[in-house]
């Protein structure tokens, strides 16, 4: 929902003939340009990754003290599957910056990229569910230990993260269908930034949870 | 092409009432709604604080009466009425959940947050105006859920405002640890999203979408807290969002976060069939730790707000630039910094190491010095000024001694060892009530009256204003200033009757002037809602600029349309406060008016 909305220019709410309010004109030279400031909507998204990082931040911190304690477990090792899924989602993000690029350079097949994109997001999420499950089977249960819960929590965060993605991405793959994004333009930057940032958060937490 | 603009406005403003007037994506309208939502959350916590009270000072009365009002709080068995200590619980708990988040971080933030950056910063709507109206109505339902929490069979939550497990984390800890809790916490999830996508709109709105001319350091105050108050809640929310999830999976899927192994309920130990422990080395001091690191920002998202109203009606009313500019940004930057890292003043008595200890006090006794800078620059302005004694001026000047007063036992309550002595005791709850609560409260108080004009076009009353202000004030200060004294005789918080203590006996009287004080405290609130209604239908038409102010959001019409101005967007040529220039013609002049009227032409 979120991400939906931060896709929405505000530029015209600045009404018909009123010039978008500068980058803070006036500023000493620093607007104008085509930085940051001058896009809301990327402004929005970061800072909206930044309270994502503190989310993660706050867990991380939770995680080291809490490892010091008793009842920690610590036994559970990677499964198999889970490097798999680990290359579904790396290779999303190489079909999503296929897709970018081939918007920005005027290219065909900008759909087909970015459908890959979505099959492989889905593929991961059916992974991630198969590790669960396979794992419950093995006994390797919730509470029993507190590395179990946070392994259990943290994924499962990350992939509620992943389907509000995958909720942006049925936005974005029906704008690209319908022909809406202008060629030549960096159409698909928000969502390929926001893509390739719970990639770099997937391989954060598989550090975390496993090698660190 | 003004005028061509004005037609564009106008035709893209909605007509049908629920678009306009309840879904809006109207800044002006989301920010009214949200007001007038904590206003009304506030009466509720403000009844609460007097149910406390009255206990307090009489617990051995017969509360019959009170018992027919509130049968799930009063045992009436037998003739006589007595408050169930769990009941206190729940009142002292949901007093001050609903006062920090849903009426002192709501109100200014949310409330003339949204009223105000726009207007002040030159633009059209919040930069994001689906994602404002969304968190309007994201807002509501956590309001609604904190509001149905009170009628669920075991009562609201009672494990304090800052829901410390176990209590918080067995159901069955006290009644209130049940339903009660699970819906403290969804109401606060709901909060959270409704004030991250604020923040996100705020920053976003300020740092793109100022009017040409307008640098950061010619922004008022006001957008400068604003601002920061943003960044505040984006950072250290998330801290509190993981602890409600950890907390979540302690309480419904048995896992150990927060609890440790050794532990019983009702005396009897949380085993498993095995007769292992059901829970292993959970913490409770982890929750501490992530709530206090939201919990201390969260407190300078009350405050900024206020200070941000302070400056700028103080320089207004004593018609003088305000004094220190930059170094009040500077302070506030540094107040909204050192809010990270000072969580720890919380805990001093938790056992952590001295050293560590030393660290968190150095940092909280420093926070004083920004302090001072902004209460110096505040005096300063004010120095051999001639004051115009408006209702707004007189709130801002309330907070500048509440601030003051509460700061100074504040430097009290820094330092470890003080601490440990006044630790949860009514000084604690004096201090925060007199800095934090206080000096937030008068600060809305004062943005009320002084940006009344821009929510619906007149003036409050001054005369019943004034009557509100004086009422509040020394009611205000006779409420929470003898709490300092019975704190240091060992008063403690959050206790249904003190007098079970032989050595608290003698306090008793302090504590009956301190909830006649409360009670008259209370009834004063009545005048500003009868001012604030009749005002708001027939008070005085204000026009543009009522004040002779020079923000931008006095450049436009009392209440500004939709789109805040009719014709193109005013271009900035100086800084807020440029009063009493002697080469101008007028005693004011206007931010967007050209460098030739400064000087006079």
């Amino acid at each position: 929902m979120t991400a939906r909305t931060l896709e929405q220019s505000p530029v015209h709410h600045q009404g018909a003939d009123v010039p978008p309010a500068g980058p803070g004109a006036g500023d000493g030279g620093s607007g104008g340009g085509g930085g940051i400031l001058a896009d809301p909507a990327r402004l929005g998204l970061w800072l909206f990754l930044g309270t994502i990082t503190m989310l993660f931040i706050g867990f991380t911190s939770a995680y080291i003290a809490r490892r010091a304690s008793a009842g920690w477990g610590g036994e559970l090792t990677p499964p198999p599957l889970l490097w798999v899924n680990t290359l579904l989602l790396l290779a999303s993000s190489v079909t999503v910056e296929g897709a970018r690029r081939r918007l920005r350079r005027w290219q065909p097949g900008v759909a087909a990229w970015l459908g890959a994109t979505g099959a492989l997001g889905l593929l991961f999420v059916a992974g991630q569910v198969a590790v669960w499950r396979s794992l419950v089977a093995r006994g390797v249960l919730l509470a029993a230990s507190a590395h179990n819960s946070f392994f259990y929590l943290l994924t499962g965060l990350h992939v509620v993260h992943l389907l509000g993605a995958l909720v942006w991405f049925l936005v974005v793959l029906a704008k690209a269908r319908r022909l809406r994004y202008t060629p030549g333009q960096d159409g698909l930057g928000l969502f390929a930034t926001f893509w390739h940032f719970l990639g770099g958060l997937w391989v954060y937490l598989f550090l975390l949870l496993f090698v660190f | 092409m003004a005028t061509h603009a004005a037609h564009a406005e106008h035709a893209h403003a909605p007509q049908a009432f629920i678009w306009k007037y309840v879904f809006s994506k109207d800044h002006k309208v989301i920010g009214i709604q949200y007001y007038v939502t904590a206003m009304l959350m506030a009466l509720v916590a403000g009844l609460l604080a007097m149910l406390i009270r009255v206990q307090l000072a009489w617990p051995e009365k017969d509360y019959t009466w009170l018992g027919k009002i509130f049968p799930m709080g009063y045992d009436v068995g037998g003739g006589f009425g007595v408050m169930r200590p769990e009941f206190y619980a729940m009142l002292f708990t949901m007093h001050g959940t609903i006062m920090v988040f849903f009426v002192l971080s709501t109100a200014p933030v949310s409330g003339f947050g949204n009223l105000l950056i726009p207007l002040q910063v030159g633009a059209r709507d919040m930069a994001f105006p689906f994602l404002n109206g969304l968190s309007y109505w994201t807002f509501l339902p956590g309001c609604l859920v904190i509001l149905a929490s009170f009628f669920v069979e075991s009562g609201a939550a009672a494990g304090g405002w800052t829901s410390y497990p176990p209590l918080s984390a067995l159901k069955g800890a006290v009644p209130g640890s049940g339903t009660g809790q699970t819906m403290w916490i969804i109401g606060m999830v709901f909060f959270i999203a409704s004030f991250t996508m604020g923040g996100l709109n705020f920053v976003t709105t300020i740092l793109n979408l100022r009017t040409k001319g307008l640098s950061m350091f010619r922004l008022p105050l006001t957008m400068w807290a604003m601002f920061l108050v943003a960044i505040l809640g984006l950072l250290a929310f998330p801290a509190l969002v993981a602890a409600c999830i950890m907390l979540v999976f302690d309480r419904h899927y048995g896992t150990s976060f927060f609890i440790p192994a050794q532990i019983a309920l009702n005396n009897v130990p949380l085993l498993t069939q095995a007769g292992t422990p059901l829970h292993q080395g959970g913490s409770p001091l982890l929750w501490q730790h992530l709530f206090w690191f939201l919990g201390h920002p969260e407190v300078y998202i009350l405050m900024l707000p206020a200070l941000g109203f302070t400056s700028d009606i103080l320089s207004t009313f004593s018609r003088r630039p305000i004094f220190g500019y930059k170094s009040m940004v500077l302070a506030m930057c540094g107040i909204g910094f050192l809010s990270f890292i000072v969580w720890g003043h919380h805990m001093f008595v938790s056992g952590m190491s001295p050293y560590l200890g030393m660290a968190f006090a150095v940092g909280t006794i420093l926070i004083a010095v920004p302090s001072a800078v902004k209460v110096f620059n505040w005096l300063a302005t004010l120095y051999r000024s001639r004051i115009r004694f408006t209702t707004p001026m007189l709130w801002a000047m309330g907070v500048i001694s509440l601030f003051i007063s509460g700061g100074l036992s504040g430097v009290w309550l820094a330092q470890a060892g003080p601490d440990i002595h006044l630790h949860d005791t009514m000084f604690v709850a004096a201090h925060f009530h007199l800095i934090m609560a206080g000096a937030a409260l008068f600060g809305v108080f004062g943005a009320t009256a002084y940006w009344f004009p821009k929510m619906f076009g007149r003036l409050m009353s001054e005369p019943l204003g004034k009557v509100h202000f004086w009422f509040t004030f020394i009611t205000y200060y006779g409420t929470f200033f003898p709490m300092h004294y019975i704190g240091i005789a060992g008063h403690m918080r959050r206790i249904y009757d003190p007098y079970q203590y032989e050595f608290l006996k003698p306090l008793q009287p302090i504590n009956e002037l301190i909830t006649m004080s409360a009670l008259i405290l209370g009834a004063s609130q009545i005048i500003f809602f009868v001012n604030f209604f009749w005002s708001a239908f027939k008070g005085k038409k204000a026009g543009e600029n009522p004040w002779e102010a020079n923000g931008l959001e006095w450049t436009t019409q009392s209440p500004p349309p939709h789109g805040n101005w009719p014709g193109e967007i005013p271009e900035v040529h100086r800084w807020p406060y440029e009063y009493s220039n002697p080469d101008a013609p007028r005693d004011h002049v206007m931010q967007h008016e050209p460098a030739g009227a400064a000087a006079g032409h």
